[in-house]
């Protein structure tokens, strides 16, 4: 058994975030940040513009050094990214003339970071048609990846995300740029990912709601402040008035929820959506 | 009259260094061309080999080993253009700012050159069939070399490449990749000006790989045609160059370019 899958089996953390802290010179994004994720946990990391969220992954791949505090990934420092780590970026569109298709970027999450030239091996193209099944993505595989649509290729980063057997699955703002629809199609895909490949999820977003079904906890970041719990807990109206200091509305409906009175994202209407 | 071919049987010995150069140079040109197009360094190719120009001028100026010249003053570009222009559009003035000044001080050492004007013209635009034994070591050295850390590299560098951000969260060393790639690149320049000279360096190293990725999507294929494109350039504009005594940069770069737009037209059709 590998390291990992052992962790797995025993249940130890996939991620201990103690007593974390990061600023920029005087302005502080969080402090005494303590999270232990579990394997399987599903987590979502919310908050406003600026509040940290993004830096946090970043700490997590070792890209932002910590104020004070640690992070210890399986029981270990953190290095400079792991391929121990799924990553989901946001969507961001390819140019077309880049020689990659749909099966090469499945593939580059399996062994690109491994030396030498990509033979095509069996043990490769048995992986890769695995996660095509899982996915639904044997008709798009032998597309270039910048002719894919948005849901499209976010659904293929899912599958590179997974391909790897990762421990943990850091996702950046992946819905983002996508339909409503197209939204709950890749979160759906990565909630059934992530239980058949056994990996816990760390989700930034700006709009709970597609995930909300999946969510084990929510960590919801605002004025260098925090607060972590099951989203019954944290997504009320007295929590997060007192985490603004202002008077801020939840307000479910027909499911969903809506955050009112961040007064974040004026500019965002959109991002009003928790 | 522009080819004669009537004692060609008698020139190819003469030749047989040019080309196993021009082979080696096709390989490598082929093979890095595919990373300076997916990492959007064309331009940076231009700016690197005028000061590998400048370097070989100044080599030739003083009287010392001319490739060793063109290799420093490559080197010299890669490590500026690596540290100072790590996002495109500082890259692009970076090389900018270089490209001309390597030209006007190779100009200057070349102007104060009171030897063989063969030479002078040759590192600017390409030589003469004419490759001795020491130029051909050296072009073979690094052609290995870069041919040899490219088979180590290429998995990861194509992850960086292609996918930087994904790369970088799964723990691929994408800034040490980075540099490596500026210093085989610089060599490369260096091998490629011995031959087709500065200012069409971009022939072997840009534009076969850009031809390949206008057909093929496939990675492999773009690799393998971008290498098949380049041995055709180079070693067409040697075998044609020789019959016509003239220098073998614009049979090269005449080669290069039809297959481009031959590329680009197959491209247009299959759409």
């Amino acid at each position: 058994m590998t390291e990992i899958s052992k962790n797995r089996a025993t249940g130890k953390p996939v991620l201990e975030i103690t007593d974390a802290t990061l600023a920029y010179g005087e302005k502080t994004l969080w402090s005494d940040l303590n999270l232990t994720v579990q394997p399987h946990e599903f987590i979502a990391i919310i908050g406003s513009n600026g509040s940290g969220k993004t830096s946090l992954l970043r700490a997590i791949l070792g890209q932002e050094q910590l104020t004070s505090g640690r992070i210890l990934l399986n029981g270990k420092p953190v290095g400079h990214g792991s391929n121990d780590i799924g990553y989901i970026p946001q969507h961001r569109s390819t140019d077309a003339s880049t020689p990659m298709r749909a099966r090469d970027l499945l593939r580059l999450g399996f062994d690109g970071h491994r030396a030498g030239i990509p033979l095509p091996t069996k043990k490769v193209r048995d992986r890769v048609n695995h996660v095509l099944d899982c996915i639904d993505g044997h008709a798009l595989a032998d597309k270039a990846v910048g002719t894919l649509s948005g849901g499209q290729l976010q659904r293929f980063r899912v599958g590179q995300a997974v391909i790897g057997n990762p421990s943990l699955i850091l996702a950046d703002e992946p819905l983002s740029a996508l339909d409503l629809h197209q939204q709950q199609a890749v979160a759906n895909l990565l909630d059934e990912e992530r239980q058949e490949h056994q990996a816990a999820v760390l989700f930034v977003t700006h709009d709970v709601n597609p995930i909300l079904g999946m969510v084990d906890r929510v960590l919801y970041l605002a004025n260098g402040r925090f607060r972590i719990g099951t989203p019954d807990e944290v997504l009320r109206s007295e929590v997060l008035s007192e985490l603004y200091g202002t008077q801020v509305d939840v307000v479910r409906n027909q499911g969903r929820i809506v955050v009112v009175g961040t007064h974040d994202h004026e500019h965002h209407p959109d991002e009003e959506w928790v | 009259m522009i080819f004669n071919f009537s004692d060609y049987a008698d020139l190819l010995p003469l030749i047989t260094n040019s080309l196993i150069a021009g082979t080696l140079l096709a390989l490598v040109g082929g093979l890095m061309g595919v990373f300076v197009n997916t990492r959007d360094m064309s331009f940076a190719v231009h700016g690197i080999s005028e000061l590998s120009f400048a370097g070989a001028s100044f080599a030739l100026l003083a009287g010392t080993d001319v490739v060793a010249g063109s290799i420093a003053g490559s080197l010299v570009a890669a490590a500026l253009i690596g540290l100072l222009g790590s996002k495109a559009r500082e890259r692009n003035s970076i090389v900018a700012v270089l490209m001309p000044a390597g030209l006007g001080l190779g100009i200057l050492a070349i102007s104060l050159y009171h030897g063989q004007a063969n030479n002078k013209f040759g590192l600017l635009t390409g030589q003469i069939v004419s490759v001795d034994n020491p130029q051909l070591y050296w072009l073979a050295g690094i052609s290995l070399f870069i041919l040899a850390v490219l088979a180590v590299i290429w998995r990861p560098l194509a992850f960086a490449s292609l996918d930087p951000e994904v790369a970088t969260a799964r723990g691929v060393p994408t800034r040490a990749l980075s540099v490596i790639f500026m210093l085989l690149l610089g060599l490369a320049v260096a091998a490629s000006v011995q031959i087709v000279g500065a200012l069409l360096v971009l022939s072997l190293l840009v534009t076969p790989a850009a031809a390949a990725m206008r057909v093929s999507k496939v990675p492999a294929i773009v690799a393998l045609l971008s290498v098949v494109f380049a041995l055709v350039s180079v070693i067409g504009g040697i075998l044609l160059a020789v019959g016509a005594g003239l220098p073998i940069s614009p049979y090269v770069t005449s080669i290069s370019f039809l297959i481009y737009a031959t590329c680009r037209v197959v491209e247009r059709i299959r759409k």
